[in-house]
């Protein structure tokens, strides 16, 4: 979760004053919504994540379900795609999750009843960044028809993202392979500060005429962690097949949660669809993001500074809340039992941690952890 | 082409494509008594002054919104459990028990039909009463359980087949689940008196059932929550370790909201432990944690003793109204001419009233009178009130005289 130089959670100014808001507005009750979500909340956030100009809104081809979060949205697609993709309930259909991922992928597709989950090549330790090649080389030797979950911008833990002209090489391959790509987008905005540069890959794909799905999460970029706002965006070849996709997305909610939450998704689509609030949306998380962009490079120079052995240029090439440090396990210890620096053993630190306070502090601790 | 191409479009949800069908309709008289949401006298959405009260000290506090546990929020399990077990409770008071938060009713039962998937070894069937709401079967379905039925409900007394539940009940094989409308049994109203709640827990007690308790309408049903929840408590008492889904959609009228919990009574506060730490592995690839906002108001409701004698007060003003329709509507009948016995109308209890009306005469009354309900003739007595309970009176008089 994203937090202050002061250390602290935050709770951004735009939604402190829609919830205000929507807290006067007695016109409002608690009804319930329907199935698939708030109307209002479920357009607006597949527009967020395609582009007000995306050909797929323009075609009319695409659908959106109002889900408990980011994972909700990928349990729901995944519960879709196990019952309708691939044949009928073929649990067999690859799985693939990038080495390393968020831990809870693998069990949001065990437990939709895939069988076979797999590891694609993603992150090169001794190079400290993306095993393109390797990446590459699985999605060549995938089975027809597997699955991709792709994390759209960045990428959880490592912080590394394919440029543009290495997600046009994935496209390709994936293209024709007919894998089918599912993206993760849990911080759209909240990595690079633009809403379009993080939706780059989802958009490019879209244009590229894949049929997809993309998970969003509002809990970073709205900073909404509790309320459980999220969206999954289906893009298909025509109205048609959407419909009846959404109609069978329908069923599977229905059984799951029934219908979503309302509070957190009224916030959302209040500010979506308010250009002034949108607008200070946009300010705050840029706010969010640029602070995190300091605290990247504020690091590195300090370790430049120190002489820190090896090469750090991978904190700020990385990106979002998370920098896969390239602290061995040893190192790691060092660090949490000398230190009181808590950090994965991976060595991901979570840059929201890092403060203009403790920044010296961190960098010395590295220091030493290393040259030790 | 399409990834999709072969994937059918699936039928519209059967109660909620009621209101659907409802909303397209132009007739100024037309009444919705499909869904089960309540209604005021005046047929809008009642925000209770107790919800309301617990908005506004949530808005002032200014909280951040930070990740709840995967189990939820912690005053508001324990208030849950408090609320249906009895403060009096020895299973609560010992602390053998562990409720997880739920997405209201549907997300809990879920957790617990996943959790009864993963570990109740000891059977795949669930039995479900005759009828029951038309959630429950594609619930336990998609969890992986397979779906069995006890009698339950007579149609030709409209009121409770005690003998043909005891019946079947007592041939359930042993250690099979088996699913109980705590109160406010849906799509009938029909509850067993206590008298006959005592015999089932003796029944189920002897074929060693697991026993799932649904209940959606605590305070609702008679007004009264500990009258409500007797069903559930005795059970308990009689040594058997219930599980237990509980909503507050509608006694709190947090519908959209979602603030539910699930319960499962065990052996020991340590077996309680072991339990909730497998209910967490089943939530956490679900949505991750639960949502805060239903959660926290009816936590604040429950927790705080002025808001609770508020919400008690309120929640029998409700379970009261429908009471009255009921009355009402009996007495309109009447006065229509109708010669049938409409006794069942007011001995049934709850948001619903299984009217005994067939399909053929349903259709008549959506088509020729604008009058919603599902076609199995249940009505939402919630959607009645004080102006159109005549029309309804008359509508039914004309369908089945």
């Amino acid at each position: 979760a994203y937090r202050t130089d002061e250390g602290q959670p935050w709770v951004l100014p735009v939604v402190k004053k829609v919830e205000q808001m929507i807290a006067n507005d007695n016109s409002l009750n608690h009804e319930y919504l329907p199935i698939l979500g708030l109307p209002e909340f479920r357009a607006n956030a597949s527009r967020i994540a395609l582009g007000d100009d995306s050909p797929a809104i323009k075609e009319n081809r695409i659908g959106s379900v109002q889900c408990l979060g980011g994972t909700g949205a990928l349990r729901i697609g995944a519960e879709f795609l196990r019952r309708w993709y691939n044949g009928n309930n073929n649990t067999a259909t690859p799985v693939y999750v990038s080495a390393p991922s968020w831990e809870n992928h693998n069990s949001v597709f065990l437990d939709a009843g895939f069988k076979d989950i797999r590891t694609y090549h993603y992150w090169d330790a001794a190079k400290r960044g993306l095993d393109l090649k390797g990446l590459l080389d699985d999605m060549e030797k995938a089975p027809e028809f597997s699955i991709f979950i792709l994390h759209a911008c960045a990428h959880n833990p490592t912080g590394t993202d394919p440029t543009p002209d290495q997600w046009k090489q994935i496209a390709a391959v994936m293209k024709r392979r007919f894998l089918f790509p599912f993206f993760d987008s849990a911080y759209q905005g909240f990595a690079s500060g633009s809403l379009d540069k993080d939706a780059w890959a989802v958009r490019y794909f879209v244009s590229e005429g894949f049929e997809l799905f993309c998970a969003q999460s509002f809990s970073k970029n709205f900073g909404l962690y509790n309320e459980r706002v999220g969206n999954l965006t289906v893009v298909g070849k025509d109205t048609d097949n959407v419909q009846r996709v959404l109609s069978q997305m329908e069923k599977i909610v229905r059984t799951t949660w029934s219908n979503p939450p309302s509070q957190g998704a009224r916030i959302v689509a209040t500010t979506l669809a308010s250009p002034q609030l949108f607008a200070e949306w946009k300010d705050n998380v840029k706010t969010m993001a640029d602070r995190v962009l300091l605290m990247r490079s504020e690091l590195r120079s300090r370790l430049e500074s120190l002489g820190t052995p090896g090469t750090w240029n991978h904190i700020t090439d990385q990106i979002g809340m998370f920098s896969f440090t390239g602290l061995n396990p040893k190192q790691v210890e060092y660090m949490i039992k000398e230190k009181h620096i808590y950090l994965m053993a991976s060595g991901r630190i979570n840059m929201c941690g890092l403060t203009t306070k403790n920044l010296d502090y961190v960098a010395k601790s590295i220091h030493e952890a290393v040259t030790k | 082409s399409s990834w999709w191409s072969h994937v059918e479009m699936g039928p519209p949800d059967p109660i909620l494509g009621v209101t659907e069908a409802f909303k397209r309709d132009t007739n100024s008289k037309k009444m919705n008594l499909g869904v089960g949401a309540y209604r005021d006298d005046n047929g809008k959405p009642y925000v209770l002054n107790c919800v309301r009260k617990a908005e506004a000290t949530i808005a002032s506090k200014k909280m951040d919104k930070e990740y709840l546990p995967i189990g939820g929020l912690a005053d508001f399990t324990r208030a849950s459990a408090e609320l249906a077990l009895g403060e009096n409770s020895e299973a609560f008071k010992s602390g053998r028990y562990v409720t997880v938060q739920g997405i209201s009713g549907t997300g809990s039962l879920r957790i617990g039909a996943n959790f009864l998937q993963r570990f109740f070894k000891a059977s795949r069937d669930v039995y479900l009463p005759k009828p029951t709401w038309g959630n429950h079967t594609p619930i336990f379905r998609d969890a992986g359980l397979q779906l069995q039925a006890y009698r339950y409900y007579d149609p030709k007394t409209c009121s409770l087949d005690f003998s043909g539940a005891m019946d079947d009940i007592s041939k359930i094989p042993e250690k099979s689940i088996i699913l109980l409308h705590a109160c406010a049994h849906n799509p009938t109203g029909v509850d067993p008196r206590q008298e006959q709640w005592k015999e089932l827990a003796a029944v189920v007690k002897k074929r060693n059932l697991l026993v799932y308790f649904d209940m959606a309408y605590q305070g609702f049903a008679s007004g009264d929550i500990n009258r409500d929840a007797w069903a559930v408590r005795h059970f308990i008492e009689q040594g058997i370790n219930i599980v237990l889904a509980q909503s507050y959609a509608k006694n709190m009228g947090l519908y959209g909201e979602r603030a539910g919990a699930f319960t499962v009574i065990c052996s020991d506060a340590e077996e309680a432990k072991r339990v909730e730490s497998q209910l967490k592995i089943l939530i956490r690839p679900m949505y991750s944690n639960p949502p805060l906002n239903g959660a926290r108001i009816a936590s604040i409701i429950l927790n705080t003793p002025d808001l609770r004698k508020e919400w008690l007060v309120e929640v029998k003003g409700m379970a009261d109204r429908i009471i009255s329709m009921r009355t009402q509507l009996v007495s309109n009948l009447k006065k229509e001419g109708s010669s049938h016995n409409w006794q069942h109308i007011t001995d049934q209890i709850g948001m619903f009233c299984f009217t005994g009306l067939k399909p053929e005469q349903v259709e008549r009354l959506i088509k020729e009178f604008s009058i919603y309900m599902t076609k199995d003739g249940r009505i939402s007595v919630a959607g009645v009130t004080s102006s159109n309970v005549g029309y309804l009176a008359h509508a039914i008089h004309q369908v089945t005289k």
